[in-house]
């Protein structure tokens, strides 16, 4: 079928009818750009310096993940999912096996939760040092900031790696708990990673909140407001720097985030400095977290002995099941009819949702404000284009 | 919260409308309201805006593609036999003629509860699949309606900006569909797969005459 | 005063500058190839197959069960059972893969053809620099590149090795006792046949 009727724009501006320069200059931030997070493209209008309309371009990273859980067993989609949002393969993992086991009503033992917690809340550590990082990075700060979030994100890389056998492509849940439990000597090493972060989270904040170039760039910068926020579909950290007080973890309360105590830090401004200081705060309550759960994880199995891994079939129907990840709201939606595979298999990834409002957030501002809104937006197109 | 409740306030909010709860099998409990195209809008602003629920923040959309087939179910008929009537099993074939559905998941910021799913159907898959967008509604849902569009094909009415959003702009076909055949020309390096495929024949050939 | 917050910032830099000359902590560079990172154990690159023994054709662990070729997501593994049969881990006479290829440019080391494996004879391993310059060819491996001892198993994942020789060790004793009790059992009832018979012992 042709969708010939619904032609792409090309060429947002129509050629000016007298032959004369137009006003207005048509920029592609093509798909090759060091600061654009990925392969990701946004045809931009500009008033000189200024955006008058922003249209952003994916689909340079789709690989069809959709189409091809629908051919494999439910198992073997969980290695895919690590590749959605590749910085967080666990969290994907963690939604995955959530929404599989809403659909087969599988339960988790205790141990299990407390694992996929104690990883899942390391993923958030390091997803927030190094989207920091890349947010200085492409605001021009050569790198030092990245470069100390990725000192950091190292120790919980080591970690991953002894627990899971792989630094980022962890494929550690399975349906019905976790792959492997924590070998000797894991768990006093991840305390002492997780003891040491708050210091870690000192330094950085010396070297960054106060900086008058970070201010004067970021405050007031691709404001969002809160009303735009829940209609447009943003979670995660973004939506909460306008002010939504929305944070999965509290509301639908799925594994057993209900025992911890921390708090959900909101912002009143919504620019692109209240989203910065959001996924700071988040990292210093994710440490909180993390000391609480390290101290009290009990002993146990960490998966049902009695689920085999081979031969899975759920009954026919579907569900539904989401997970705060990093980005924000990780959806998977899945059908089953029945058979080993997935009828429909569907993937709800924050950064695609989130950019929505990319275009509201960029008018009226320079050029320069596009990159920095952008990288605040924490979007990976391994998840936009899935 | 009662998908019950929900229909019978929207029966009375909007009229004309032609609602049907959807079981769910599964365990996870989670029904879904099929809406019809027409009075879509309507019902979306209502349940919106109106009803008690305030269900403002439109999470997911998702198409689906269910091609036509044959149905065949087992019924019980009274047949004369021999002049004495029994009970016999007939098979009837029935034919589904295939549509593609729209699911959408909502879920309220506001009272924080959730989801409500709601189902729209187009009427075929060939020329009948126009659905009302609820873009205007739900801004959340003018990409993912694009990505529908692209992908399955399914034409939203009332779209702002209604074009392809994965695929490139000049692609023909929606590659999600189930009969979707991948083109003999479509533009790719052998992959080593293929290369394997014969080197493994060829393994195999060499260990035989070992 | 202006240019407070950036100056606060400096101090930072120059701590972890001047630091990476006293602590290790802050220079974290290493340099590799001449320095490397010890392994970690539960590091995993690509599958291999494990042999028993010295032989690595007769003792290999792998039944041509093709399980693995199942459940792999990229389907990068590709088998051929054999014809004849060979004793397996236990003693058992079992086909055995006459092919056994692994695409490696494929593989994603998910590592599920390790888990649903259910004679452990595939598992991971930890060597990365496997760069060829044969596209195709080099990075197909056959059953004879992907067949390494169970020592070199044993030396790099020895917990988990370990585990796997005591789960067979006790296989084998099992085995052993259910035999030897045959035997007794084939004894016993020999004799009683020979005195039943009447004939002097």
């Amino acid at each position: 079928m042709s969708t010939a009727a619904y032609p792409s724009a090309q060429l947002m501006l129509e050629p000016a009818a007298n032959g004369s320069e137009g006003q207005l200059l048509e920029v592609s931030m093509g798909p090759q750009h060091p600061s654009t997070h990925g392969v990701f493209r946004m045809n931009v209008a500009l008033d000189g310096e200024r955006v008058v309309k922003l249209k952003p371009v994916f689909g340079y990273l789709h690989r069809n993940h959709e189409k091809i859980a629908e051919s494999e067993t439910y198992l073997g989609s969980m290695p895919y999912t690590d590749r959605l949002d590749y910085m967080c393969s666990i969290t994907n993992n963690w939604g995955y096996a959530l929404a599989v086991e809403k659909l087969a009503g599988i339960v988790v033992p205790e141990r299990a939760e407390y694992l996929r917690i104690i990883t899942g809340e390391l993923t958030r550590l390091q997803n927030h040092a190094c989207l920091i990082g890349f947010l200085m990075q492409d605001m021009g700060a050569s790198g030092t900031p990245l470069m100390y979030a990725f000192r950091e994100r190292e120790s919980i890389l080591d970690l991953f790696e002894s627990l899971t056998g792989a630094r980022m492509m962890c494929n550690y849940m399975r349906f019905g708990g976790c792959r492997a439990d924590m070998p000797a000597g894991w768990l006093e090493q991840a305390q002492k990673v997780v003891a040491a972060f708050p210091r870690f989270l000192d330094e950085y904040e010396q070297l960054l909140t106060g900086n008058e170039i970070l201010m004067e760039r970021t405050q007031g910068v691709g404001v969002l407001s809160a009303r735009l926020a829940v209609s447009a579909g943003i979670s995660g950290p973004m939506a909460r720097a306008s002010g939504v007080n929305y944070d999965i973890r509290k509301v639908d309360k799925y594994g057993i985030y209900e025992r911890f105590a921390f708090r959900v830090p909101l912002g009143e401004h919504g620019d692109v400095y209240d989203r910065y200081m959001i996924r700071l705060l988040e990292m210093r309550e994710s440490v909180k977290i993390l000391e609480q759960a390290m101290r009290t994880i009990p002993a146990g199995p960490i998966v049902d002995p009695k689920l085999r891994i081979r031969g899975f079939r759920p009954k026919a129907g579907e569900a539904y099941g989401r997970i705060e990840s990093p980005k924000g709201e990780l959806g998977f939606y899945l059908i089953s009819d029945g058979s080993p595979n997935p009828y429909r298999y569907r993937v709800r990834p924050p950064s695609l949702i989130n950019l929505t409002v990319l275009e509201d957030l960029c008018l009226g501002h320079n050029v320069a404000d596009i990159v920095v809104i952008l990288g605040s937006v924490d979007i990976v197109l391994g998840e936009v284009d899935r | 919260m009662n998908l019950e409740t929900i229909k019978s306030e929207l029966e009375a909010g909007v009229p004309g409308c032609q609602l049907e709860i959807v079981a769910n099998a599964s365990p996870s409990g989670q029904h879904s309201l099929l809406i019809d195209a027409e009075h879509a809008v309507a019902v979306a602003g209502f349940l919106r805006d109106v009803i008690d629920l305030r269900l403002d923040y439109c999470s997911n959309v998702t198409g689906i593609d269910w091609p036509p087939k044959e149905l065949s179910e087992k019924v019980k008929v009274k047949k004369i036999v021999d002049g004495v009537e029994r009970e016999a099993e007939e098979i009837h074939k029935t034919q589904f003629a295939g549509h593609l559905e729209v699911v959408y998941h909502l879920f309220s910021v506001e009272k924080r509860h959730g989801p409500i799913t709601l189902r729209m159907r187009t009427r075929d898959r060939e020329a009948g699949v126009h659905l009302p967008s609820l873009t205007p509604i739900w801004r959340s849902a003018e990409f993912q309606e694009r990505e529908i569009f692209d992908l399955f094909g399914v034409i939203f009415d009332g779209h702002p900006d209604l074009r392809r959003l994965l695929m490139w702009d000049e692609f023909e076909d929606h590659p999600m569909r189930r009969d979707y055949v991948d083109p003999d020309d479509f533009e790719y390096e052998p992959t080593a797969h293929d290369e394997v495929l014969r080197r493994a024949k060829q393994h195999l050939s060499e260990m035989g005459g070992q | 005063m202006l240019g407070s917050g950036i100056l606060k910032g400096m101090v930072e830099t120059a701590r972890n500058f001047l630091g990476s000359y006293i602590g290790k902590d802050r220079l974290t560079t290493v340099q590799f190839p001449e320095e490397r990172l010890p392994q970690i154990e539960a590091a995993r690159s690509f599958p291999f197959l494990v042999y028993d023994g010295a032989d690595w054709q007769q003792g290999m662990r792998c039944v041509s069960c093709q399980i693995c070729e199942k459940e792999c997501p990229p389907k990068c593994i590709f088998i051929e059972k054999s014809k004849d049969k060979k004793p397996d881990a236990m003693g058992k006479p079992q086909f055995y893969p006459a092919v056994f290829d692994i695409d490696i440019s494929v593989c994603m080391s998910c590592q599920i053809c390790v888990e649903v494996c259910p004679f452990d004879a595939i598992k991971m391993d930890v060597d990365f620099e496997l760069s060829t310059d044969d596209r195709f060819g080099g990075l197909l491996f056959d059953k004879q590149r992907l067949s390494k001892s169970n020592e070199y198993y044993n030396a790099i994942h020895p917990t988990e090795a370990g585990a796997v020789d005591a789960h067979f060790a006790e296989e084998r004793a099992k085995l052993e006792a259910k035999t030897k009790a045959a035997l007794h059992a084939k004894l016993a009832l020999a004799a009683e046949a020979q005195v039943a018979g009447g004939e002097p012992r």
